[in-house]
């Protein structure tokens, strides 16, 4: 037997002693993959999309507005534990993210999950401008309830934790687009009720000399649009049916 | 990028008051319209209604169509094909009341909003009733919308100084009419489908905003049923429902 067959012999002899060594932990890393699937998105989004931290972040009780467990038709809001930053921006996009992320539940979200938040403004008359990107349409379930209520629970959310932010303006990649996903107009504002009295005192936004304070006030839960609080100024003759 | 900041400048020149949740406060600072429909009413803020006449046509708008199948189930449900089927019951119910029908689209074609609001606002003595399927929402159950009530601020924002009405904000001199008519389709789809509220809902749906007569929009829950034939025999209660209502909407038009 010559001597490189000897050597060969050995380098393979020792190769499969090494794997049969590191067989066992391979099995386990693929049943552990296994236990934990993960959708593509979040896949996605973990490789993109690093969590915002500031370094004023706080462990604060937020308030954010998911679909009710009870009626899927209205929303409801939920108190989670949520780091969040001392700047309003920063904040608003820590909120914003948390509403796509951290539903409790998936038939409690409202916006897709694949969506994510490309931008956020906020201007000093208490205009904030969020900027989505294309999948806030293409992966929202489209009709006028879902739609309505996805933006709603956007605006409720910024409404119970942040103060100063007076309206929201929702544009899809980085552009004014005509409908949310086939229905609810994009083409206006949407008004942000002021802060409810909450456990956690919402952060105020620097408002500008001269604006106005929102005088509107958010339902504890909200349903699809039906009756929902009026702004400060008396509306047309109300209808003669009411809510139930 | 730009184009979110130049938007964000832009609109930062337009303060307006807080409107109900949900419902977009219309800009003041978009571009001149380019197109104008006539003056149809007065220009008094607090009562923009526009001048009385007699109802002679009704436009059906099954929504969507063509590439635009609209909300879509897990069992291949869509939208676009169910509101046809209803716009055609709704169509057979309505002329047999003697009233002009017009459907915006006949087959699996798309027309635009602006196209469809064209139809309507075409028209002299028009409403228009837009139909759609969910893709949420308790399945067998109706709701009925219109554009949202406007506060006298976004009134006076809107105002037309020419005494043209704008074509983009054309809807926003009926939404009395409109509320009123969805009023009166609730009411009848309460008393047909179990588990609906017979109070109407608002909601700011862009097919409607362009609209220069009384327009609401109807949509049915929902596209997740496992069997579309849940949804089609919701037609024939739907088009009854809706013929009723309009008839007695006619009496106050």
């Amino acid at each position: 037997m010559s001597k490189g067959f000897k050597t060969t012999i050995a380098i393979l002899t020792v190769m499969v002693i090494l794997g049969l060594i590191t067989l066992p932990g391979l099995r386990q890393m693929m049943q552990r993959l296994r236990s934990t699937p993960k959708t593509e998105e979040q896949a996605r989004r973990e490789v993109m999309q690093e969590p915002i931290s500031t370094p004023t972040d706080v462990q604060v009780q937020a308030h954010l507005y998911w679909l009710s467990a009870a009626s899927p038709a209205s929303l409801e809001p939920t108190a989670i534990q949520l780091p969040l930053s001392a700047d309003p921006v920063e904040r608003s996009k820590q909120l914003v993210n948390a509403l796509i992320v951290k539903a409790p539940a998936p038939e409690r979200r409202t916006l897709p999950l694949e969506a994510s938040l490309l931008a956020f403004y906020i201007q000093p008359d208490g205009t904030a401008i969020a900027d989505f990107s294309d999948e806030i349409a293409s992966g929202m379930p489209s009709g006028i309830l879902s739609e309505q209520l996805a933006v709603q629970s956007i605006a409720l959310t910024l409404g119970a934790n942040m103060t100063g932010i007076r309206q929201l303006k929702i544009l899809v990649h980085g552009q004014e687009a005509e409908t949310l996903a086939g229905h609810l107009d994009l083409y206006g504002m949407f008004p942000v009720p002021s802060p409810q009295p909450l456990a956690t005192p919402a952060l105020a936004v620097p408002s500008a000399p001269g604006t106005a304070a929102p005088a509107a006030k958010a339902s504890n839960a909200t349903s699809g649009g039906q009756n929902n609080p009026a702004g400060p100024v008396p509306a047309p003759p109300a209808p003669a049916k009411k809510a139930p | 990028m730009i184009v979110a900041a130049l938007a964000f400048s832009t609109q930062a020149q337009s303060p307006q008051a807080p409107a109900a949740l949900g419902q977009p406060v219309p800009q003041t600072s978009t571009p001149v319209p380019q197109q104008t429909i006539p003056p149809t009413g007065q220009t008094n803020l607090a009562q923009p209604a526009p001048a009385k006449r007699s109802l002679a046509v009704v436009i059906l708008d099954p929504a969507h169509g063509g590439a635009d199948t609209g909300a879509r189930g897990s069992s291949g449900i869509a939208e676009s094909d169910v509101v046809l089927g209803y716009a055609r019951l709704v169509r057979i119910s309505l002329e047999a009341q003697g009233l002009r029908v017009i459907l915006t689209r006949q087959a699996n074609d798309d027309p635009s909003f602006d196209d469809r609001s064209k139809l309507a606002n075409a028209q002299r003595g028009a409403l228009f009733i837009t139909l759609h399927v969910s893709s949420t929402g308790q399945p067998g159950t109706v709701r009925v919308y219109s554009l949202p009530q406007l506060t006298v601020p976004q009134l006076a924002a809107i105002a037309p100084h020419s005494g043209l009405l704008p074509w983009d904000r054309a809807q926003f001199s009926y939404i009395d009419q409109s509320r009123r008519l969805a009023e009166l389709i609730q009411i009848q789809m309460a008393q047909r489908f179990r588990g609906t509220t017979d109070t109407p809902f608002e909601a700011p749906v862009r097919q409607l905003r362009t609209v220069a007569a009384p327009a609401v929009a109807i949509e049915v829950s929902s596209v997740s049923v496992a069997d579309r034939s849940s949804l089609d025999q919701m037609g024939p209660g739907l088009a009854d429902g809706v013929a009723r209502a309009v008839a007695a909407f006619r009496t106050i038009y």
